[in-house]
């Protein structure tokens, strides 16, 4: 033992600061692997993942309405345009966005525009109909949306976000 | 060797927080520095282990409680959600459920070394009472913790266990209701027992904390029972337990990781994955295994005794049975710990180990599962046919005849009305034979497991004649390096 330890001392890699090293690296990397579970287990659950599609009728929708339902635990503003609303969200001038994208790439089809109704902002539901832009306003800190729910005005930095969806025929809409 | 080392930071921040907190020199002291007996075995790492244990506990049982719902309608669809759709809600509810038994046998095997080794002794009594309190607080929270996922086992040892306490004269009845929060264990029983389930092991946690602190203050007992003399005889925690406990806890989660991976649900009750039915009792109710020696001695208590009803002696024999472990330091008047030395006391610790295994076997069996089977009691059977006699002239008859000799009684039952097949079937049916029960035995072992806390324990520290000490450890452990 003692002729081992002056051994160790002397030598710059001994067989001991390989073992110490090699099970350091060991237990190490068998920790990291045992936390993985423990922040895993907070990510959603298979149920919630399940639930990440709703199929909604649409037929009911008068031009110039929208309805708000519930996907993912958040709002969707589906919202059946009116040609006049359709005209003002195509013809809005790019240089005026603050987030440019055109409205054809926000809407499958032109009278019916989706979106997620969160505030791009710090996540508030923006009031339908409302602002300057005959789109939504958002109560908190005074964002403006225009008919295709992009940003006009105040402090939001992003358009309202287009969900996944797909039209699965002329009446419902699949979103997720 | 120096045993240990001052705590003198280089760093300049470590220096300035510990002179405003000293909470760092008070790890180095509890952790890095402490001197420890250089003779340990491995009977020495559960004490870790346990440690170990519960900070596992602790931190499956958080997460398992951000996914659990403590409401009698959800609670069992949310341990199944855990199994099916928690990412890992599987494996964190395997370890947890079987960390509970993991605990357990590491804490029983910690409690038997402190028995064998004599730790309990003076000036070690408050390290062995906070222990044992550590203990009791462990068994109320594995309990409360069984009933969490509402299942049969849950909901009929919820009743049993808490209806243990209507045994108490006069305020029994109260007192159970007020547990329950109603008139059966139900919603109000779940939502507390969850709170408490919660707030237990933080209370246990507080409890490790002093237990440490009360063993430091003293220092570690270690195998030989004497006290170190000096430095040579101790070497600092770290790194020399450190790493011997780190090869223990490196064996040990090999062994946990069997049961996770290999067998999760062998040590748990199928009856547990039946939805909790207050309606149905499962035939057979038995506690986990970590209750068993504990729930023998309960149902050993069958007969009326002093006044007092079966039913509650079987709950002061139980109480009692961990009670005696607290009085353990004032009934052992041995002036020797280690039973190294004391050659009569180490039999007889072996002996009450075996006593407890067989208590904890007994309290698996059901109390009139048949151990031996003597063969036909002739005056049971006396018994039977004589319900059958309508006559007095009949009844003198029979009261004259040798009711050993089963023939004859047979001819004679036959005059009665009672068929041949009847009869045979009597004498196959053990419950007219002389037995020797589960019951039996356990009322045996449970008098012997008294019998040895309360007199064989206090005599031998008078009547054994102990070996011969070594003069201190470390000349015991360079003696012990010679030889081999």
């Amino acid at each position: 033992m003692a002729a081992q330890d002056s051994e160790a001392t002397h030598d710059s890699a001994s067989r001991r600061d390989f073992l110490f090293v090699a099970s350091g690296a060991f237990a190490a990397v068998g920790g990291a692997m045992a936390v993985w579970p423990f922040i895993d287990q907070m990510n959603p659950a298979a149920d919630v993942l399940a639930l990440a599609s709703i199929e909604v009728n649409i037929g009911d929708i008068p031009v110039g309405q929208s309805i708000k339902v519930k996907w993912r635990g958040k709002p969707v503003f589906i919202r059946h345009r009116t040609p006049e609303e359709i005209r003002e969200a195509e013809t809005a001038p790019m240089s005026a966005l603050k987030d440019p994208q055109a409205d054809a790439d926000r809407v499958e089809k032109p009278e019916w525009l989706v979106v997620v109704g969160i505030c791009t902002h710090l996540g508030c539901v923006p009031l339908n109909y409302e602002g300057d832009y005959n789109g939504w306003f958002c109560p908190c800190h005074g964002s403006v949306y225009d008919t295709s729910g992009r940003i006009r005005r105040g402090p939001a930095p992003a358009n309202l976000v287009v969900p996944p969806y797909t039209f699965e025929n002329d009446t419902t809409v699949k979103i997720g | 060797m120096a045993s240990t080392t001052k705590f003198e930071p280089k760093n300049g921040l470590v220096r300035w927080v510990d002179s405003r907190l000293p909470i760092l020199s008070l790890m180095h002291g509890t952790l890095v520095a402490y001197p420890v007996p250089r003779n340990f075995n491995w009977w020495y790492t559960f004490g870790s282990l346990a440690g170990l244990m519960l900070v596992v506990q602790i931190a499956t049982g958080i997460v398992l409680a951000m996914h659990y719902t403590p409401n009698t309608e959800l609670a069992f669809a949310s341990i199944e959600s855990i199994m099916r759709d928690v990412n890992y809600g599987w494996l964190l509810r395997y370890i947890h459920a079987n960390g509970a038994s993991m605990f357990f046998m590491v804490v029983y095997i910690h409690i038997f070394r402190g028995l064998y080794y004599g730790s309990y002794k003076e000036p070690r009594e408050m390290v062995w009472i906070i222990g044992l309190i550590i203990y009791v607080l462990m068994m109320a929270t594995g309990f409360m913790g069984y009933v969490l996922p509402w299942g049969q086992m849950s909901f009929w040892g919820a009743t049993v266990i808490t209806n243990l306490f209507s045994a108490i004269p006069l305020v029994g009845d109260s007192i159970v209701t007020w547990l329950w929060g109603g008139f059966s264990v139900d919603n109000p029983t779940l939502q507390r027992f969850f709170a408490l389930h919660y707030l237990l092991p933080f209370i246990i946690a507080a409890f490790v904390g002093m237990h440490i602190w009360a063993l430091h203050i003293q220092g570690s007992n270690n195998p030989l029972g004497i006290e170190p003399k000096g430095p040579q005889d101790t070497v600092p925690f770290h790194p020399y337990y450190t790493a011997k406990d780190a090869v223990g806890v490196a064996i040990f989660i090999i062994f946990f990781s069997v049961f996770i991976f290999f067998m999760p649900n062998a040590l748990g009750h199928p009856d547990n994955y039946i939805p909790a039915d207050p309606l149905v009792t499962p035939a057979h109710i038995v506690p986990e295994w970590y209750y068993l020696p504990f729930y023998a001695i309960l149902r050993a208590m069958t007969a009326d005794f002093l006044g007092v009803p079966a039913k509650l002696w079987g709950v002061i024999a139980m109480f009692g049975a961990i009670f005696v472990l607290f009085l353990m330091p004032w009934l052992d008047r041995s002036k020797v710990r280690s039973a190294r030395f004391r050659p009569v006391y180490k039999q007889f610790f072996w002996l009450l180990l075996v006593v407890v295994l067989g208590l904890g076997w007994c309290g698996a069996k059901s109390p009139d599962d048949v151990l031996v089977d003597f063969g036909v009691d002739s005056g049971l059977i006396a018994e039977q046919v004589e319900s059958h006699i309508e006559t007095r002239v009949q009844r003198e008859q029979f009261a004259a005849m040798d009711h050993d000799d089963l023939d004859a009684v047979k001819t004679f039952a036959g005059r009665v009305g009672v068929t041949p097949e009847q009869f045979d079937g009597w004498v196959e049916n053990p419950s007219y034979h002389h037995t020797f029960q589960a019951v039996d035995l356990s009322q045996i072992l449970a008098f012997y497991y008294f019998f040895h806390f309360l007199v064989l324990v206090p005599l031998l520290g008078f009547l054994e004649k102990p070996l011969p000490l070594p003069t201190s450890i470390s000349e015991a452990v360079l003696a012990k390096k010679k030889t081999a």
